[in-house]
């Protein structure tokens, strides 16, 4: 039997953040991780490979979105066996894979905590069609009052019943945002309920917030719900915002010079996103 | 007028659906055009889920010829499964394309590609949900023209009420002519409709189109002739037969879909055709002669397709790889040109010869050896020859044997179940071939870890084949042999614990058997298993033969035909089959004479390296076989990282 070669030792590790977008949304984990393997390949990027017979491209994904779920803020990590300069691999991995899955940026990993341990919180946007903004406000409002808010979900191992009010830290509608859609007068009412939630086991998330303003207040929306997650990272005790998960791997200090978490909030992109993204589904 | 993308409509209900990648479309290589620059729109679809319709080949050709073509567009479309099929019913939302959502009843042509006679029932369900009466007499000039190709098109007679036409064999030049047809008859504005292009298609002699020939019947249910019904149609449609396939280099860009389907491999095709003569094969049958692609198009095929699609995986396709006469060049190859990438090589269909240990150690050189698969299809010696398929126990033996010395640890055999005249003893010798294998495979390497799993299918009569005279096997005699096939191996303790046995019942295959050899009295039938909610027959879990048997009964209550007419019935010499007006080339009396060999046991060997045997294709298609070798050489590539 012949033995499998040995894998070529990773030089430089690669943190990516990506969007799903648009229908792209529609894609499962495993059809990302496929397209991003078949994209690392085209875009000639020297990924590094695991060991064995079957040797896989060593590439990890952090916190991925649900099937259905569009995101601003998904997170991978790639091992490559030579040294690339960050913002060809940004532009090659960009191009090669399909227009909705978007490479945002990417860093060179220095040492230290994982990307997986600093994503901490999420912060979401749900759009719901036919539903007027007083009754949502109506609903959060009820919601953030609540100590516990026990939902259920049926997952592999059956139903199961939790909180998922702890988790949430902020809930509220996305000011501006919520407004009629379309101008004529067959629009219907639309509202953007905007949300930070912290990653918990089990974990909490927006159709589980959904199902408590339900609980809480009867919120029952007529049409199912456009789902995003605007950003992913460390969360700010003290503004109750999120700050990029990669600040730490960038060479040059953010703005301010100090590198402390609170400071890098300036050159978090997610609030200018925001808007964009939500604008992308009319 | 401007088409309208159905998918802000579709978007709100895919979070409530399996799966709902599948419909979104956005495959790296996919396209989208103009639809008002086009003068000719097709739809192409196969006629099952995503899952398994997007790597077909047909359709990927197809879809880049077409859209290479100016004021050409064509895009495709799927069977959708049952819940969103509700959904879209609920929702008033049509059959569309996945690449812009188009409406499918807006396009030009719908062409089907049938690789299975199982995906009629699926054809009704796009129809119906485009908006496209069932019926083709129906149709106005606002419908599209429903066109079926693929090998199951050979006898499309059980659904000539639904189809407008049909065509035999490839399809890249037909494509095309019937594109120049229809744009054609456009620049002259359309004179006579509908019926005016039909049959100018029909005229052609290479467009099948059902409505112009009569079919009628003897009263004890056989059918007395096939007419032509209108002046200048001809009596004979003819397949169509690409004559170089290094011409015809697709797909050039292969199309790589997000969602999981069932080949995740990028295929190059290495050449079309098998003259092995396997007397139960259609597909050996209709594809003749054998035309070979060059190892130099090949090389270049796989390295075009491999840069474009990312894949890490090529498949070399073809009806028994192994034969193409320069295999083992292009395996070293190709192998020497991807060592070290990480890309991996397989040969999907594999005869029984130690010559293909060599080529698959080739294309697994520093890979897991983990299964081969080879296919006797028969269990007997006698049976073997009966259908024509050379090779001896003593063979595969010996080709198992030097699997398992060059560390291969688990061999696939294929066997077919209900062949003619087979008797249980015939299955019941499967079970002693799969003993030796496992025998020699200890003997070989000293390791009891050895594995043999026997995979079994219920063979099935095809049109255009030697068998299509011949009674199809009722399905309790298959489960029968079956059941005593799987006891003896359960009660031999020294082997029965490395034999793993794969099979199914035998009632699909029969009415893939009615399905098959059916005329037209069974579009009643087939639309009556729709109308009852018959979807998916190629899929196990949704495949019914209690809703064929009843809406067979109920369909031939006033013929004096039934559903065991059609499938457990031999035919005589004279009897006039369904498909005879269409002509695959094959020699009427050759096939006779050789469904008469295959009862005497009489052997025929491969016309590529002995004399022709007049089965009739190549003179009657004016082809011939091209099969190199060419001498040329792989030479290897320079690799940029």
């Amino acid at each position: 039997m012949p033995e499998g070669p040995a894998p070529v030792p990773v030089t430089q590790r690669l943190r990516v953040r990506y969007a799903k977008r648009g229908r792209l949304r529609f894609t499962s984990h495993r059809d990302i991780s496929r397209a991003v393997e078949r994209a690392v390949r085209r875009a000639g990027i020297p990924v590094a490979h695991s060991a064995g017979f079957t040797p896989h491209p060593k590439i990890s994904y952090a916190g991925a979105a649900a099937t259905g779920v569009a995101s601003e803020a998904e997170y991978l990590e790639i091992g490559l066996t030579a040294t690339r300069d960050p913002a060809w691999v940004r532009t090659a991995l960009d191009e090669a894979l399909p227009s909705g899955l978007d490479i945002l940026d990417v860093v060179v990993a220095r040492a230290g905590t994982s990307i997986a341990d600093r994503l901490e919180a999420s912060e979401w946007t749900i759009r719901l069609d036919g539903v007027a903004p007083d009754t949502a406000v109506e609903a959060t409002e009820a919601f953030m009052a609540a100590a516990e808010v026990e939902v259920e979900r049926l997952t592999k191992k059956g139903l199961r019943r939790f909180d998922a009010r702890s988790a949430v830290s902020t809930c509220g509608i996305q000011p501006g945002e919520s407004d009629r859609r379309g101008s004529d007068e067959t629009a219907v009412p639309c509202v953007i309920l905007r949300m930070v939630v912290r990653q918990t086991t089990p974990a909490v998330r927006p159709d589980d917030v959904l199902a408590g303003l339900r609980q809480v207040a009867g919120f029952a929306p007529p049409s199912p719900p456009l789902v995003t997650r605007l950003a992913q990272g460390p969360l700010n005790a003290d503004t109750g915002e999120l700050t990029d998960p990669l600040d730490p791997d960038r060479e040059t200090e953010p703005p301010g010079g100090d590198a402390t978490a609170g400071h890098g909030l300036a050159s978090m992109p997610a609030g200018a996103v925001s808007a964009d993204v939500v604008g992308a589904h009319p | 007028m401007p088409i309208e993308s159905i998918f802000p409509r579709l978007e709100p209900l895919l979070p409530t659906v399996q799966k709902p990648i599948q419909y979104v479309g956005g495959e790296l290589n996919s396209q989208v055009k103009d639809w008002d620059e086009a003068e000719v729109r097709w739809a192409l679809m196969y006629p099952d889920a995503y899952e398994v319709g997007l790597p077909n080949q047909g359709v990927q050709i197809l879809y880049e010829i077409l859209n290479e073509r100016e004021g050409v567009l064509a895009e495709r479309t799927y069977s959708v499964w049952p819940d969103l099929e509700a959904l879209m019913r609920k929702h008033a939302i049509p059959q569309f394309t996945v690449d812009a959502h188009r409406p499918v009843g807006a396009f030009d042509v719908l062409g089907v590609s049938f690789a299975t006679e199982l995906g009629y029932t699926n054809l009704l369900t796009a129809l119906d949900l485009a908006g496209i009466p069932l019926r083709a007499a129906d149709r106005t000039d606002e419908h599209p023209i429903v066109l079926a190709g693929g090998h199951a098109a050979f006898n499309p007679e059980p659904i000539a009420d639904f189809l407008d036409a049909a065509v035999l064999g490839d399809g890249e030049q037909v494509a095309l002519a019937i594109t120049e047809v229809i744009r054609e008859w456009r620049r002259e504005g359309e004179p006579g409709g509908r019926d005016e292009l039909l049959l100018r298609l029909a005229k052609s002699g290479g467009v099948y189109v059902p409505r112009f020939y009569d079919v009628s019947y003897l009263p004890d249910g056989r059918i007395q002739r096939v007419v032509p019904n209108r002046p200048g149609v001809p009596w004979r449609i003819v397949k169509h037969t690409v004559m170089d396939l290094d011409e015809w280099p697709y797909p050039k860009k292969p199309l790589v879909p997000l969602a999981e389907t069932v080949h995740e491999r990028f295929s190059v095709e290495i050449f079309r055709g098998c003259t092995r003569g396997c007397r139960f094969c259609q597909a050996g049958m209709i594809t003749r002669p054998v035309r070979e692609r060059s190892i130099t198009t090949i090389g270049d095929m796989v390295e075009t397709g491999l840069k474009e699609s990312g894949i890490d995986e090529v498949g070399l396709l073809s009806l028994s790889s192994a034969d193409h006469s320069e295999i083992g060049d292009i395996a070293k190859g190709l192998a020497d040109r991807y060592e070290g990438t990480n890309t991996s090589l397989s040969l999907p269909s594999t005869r029984v010869d130690a010559f293909n240990i060599t080529l698959a150690n080739e294309l697994s050189r520093g890979g897991r050896r983990s299964g081969l698969t080879f296919a006797p299809e028969g269990g007997s010696e006698r049976m073997r020859k009966v259908i024509n398929k050379m090779v001896t126990e003593d063979d595969l033996i010996r080709t198992v044997t030097t699997a398992y010395e060059n560390g291969w640890r688990q061999v696939k055999l294929y066997f077919m179940c209900g062949l003619p005249t087979e008797e249980d003893e015939d299955v019941l010798a499967i079970a002693g071939m799969a003993r030796r294998v496992i025998k020699a495979g200890r003997e070989a390497t000293g390791r009891r870890d050895i594995r043999c799993t026997v995979s079994i299918g219920g063979f099935v009569p095809k049109p255009h084949t030697p068998f299509q005279w011949a009674a199809q096997a009722d399905h309790e005699t298959v489960d029968r042999r079956l059941r005593a096939l799987k006891d003896t191996l359960r009660r031999d303790r020294e082997y029965g614990k490395s034999i793993g046995l794969r099979y199914h019942d035998g009632k699909p295959s029969i009415i893939e058997g009615l399905l098959s050899r059916g005329d037209r009295r069974v579009g009643d039938v087939i639309r009556a298993v729709w109308e009852a909610g018959g979807r998916f027959d190629g899929w196990s879990e949704h495949f019914s033969y209690e809703r064929w048997a009843a809406a067979a009964e109920t369909a031939f209550a006033e013929q004096p035909v039934d559903l065991a007419w059609y499938t457990t019935r031999e035919r005589d010499e004279v009897e006039v089959l369904p498909w005879d007006h269409l002509d695959a080339g094959l020699d009427r009396e050759w096939l006779w004479q050789d469904w008469q060999d295959a009862v005497d046991g009489t052997e025929v060997e491969d016309c590529r390296w002995t004399p022709c045997y007049d089965c009739g294709v190549c003179p009657t298609m004016d082809t011939e076989i091209q099969i190199g070798p060419t001498g040329k050489k792989l030479l290897p590539l320079t690799v940029v990282r």
